[in-house]
């Protein structure tokens, strides 16, 4: 079942980019 | 004091006409027509699609547009250093935060105008269609728009987080 036919399965999906967005943006984001 | 650049505070402005008629489109007239069209004795989804959905995606599709070239301004000469993650000279933290978000801005104004809009027209009879190809439209329209919702939950995120720092 494709995550994006229910609002619920949306936002969850959100919430797991916004993990994985977050986890590459500290790994490459320069110091300062 | 600093203040506030007038191109952030319309980004902000058009930003949230843009964002919060998404969520309607997700949160309340989809589910909306979705009910008015099994309730058999009730007025049907008709009105909707005739009067409601038009105007909404007007506002929709516009505020799309100033949403980002209010963006665009309001980096100006950071654009390249954003858009490079801060991965080139002279970059930042702050280019990669805020840089992710206007990629993540920038997809979403691609499925405004390449696969919602369009397919919008077919669903609403603006263009001509047959019944396969309102279908079809219906389909990517709802993923392209369940799409921008996804995506707008990071987006959210890394704009605000660009200047205030991050959540977690």
């Amino acid at each position: 079942m494709n995550p994006l036919d229910s609002i619920a399965g949306t936002i969850i999906a959100g919430v797991v980019l916004t993990g994985i967005l977050t986890l590459i943006i500290s790994a490459i984001a320069p110091a300062t | 004091m600093e203040f506030l650049p007038l191109d952030r505070w319309i980004h902000f402005l058009s930003g949230i006409t843009w964002i919060g008629l998404l969520y309607y489109f997700n949160f309340v007239q989809v589910p909306a027509m979705g009910a008015a069209a099994a309730d058999k004795d009730g007025p049907g989804p008709a009105a909707i699609g005739k009067y409601i959905a038009p105007r909404a995606l007007v506002w929709f599709r516009w505020a799309a547009v100033a949403t980002w070239l209010s963006g665009v301004a309001y980096l100006g000469g950071d654009i390249g250093k954003a858009f490079a993650l801060g991965l080139i000279e002279g970059g930042t933290k702050y280019h990669t935060t805020i840089g992710m978000g206007a990629w993540l801005g920038t997809i979403m104004l691609f499925n405004v105008w390449v696969l919602i809009w369009p397919n919008q027209k077919k669903v609403l009879g603006m263009v001509q269609a047959s019944a396969e190809e309102i279908a079809s439209a219906k389909r990517v329209a709802l993923l392209a728009s369940r799409t921008n919702t996804l995506l707008s939950i990071p987006l959210l995120m890394f704009m605000g987080a660009a200047s205030h720092g991050m959540p977690f």
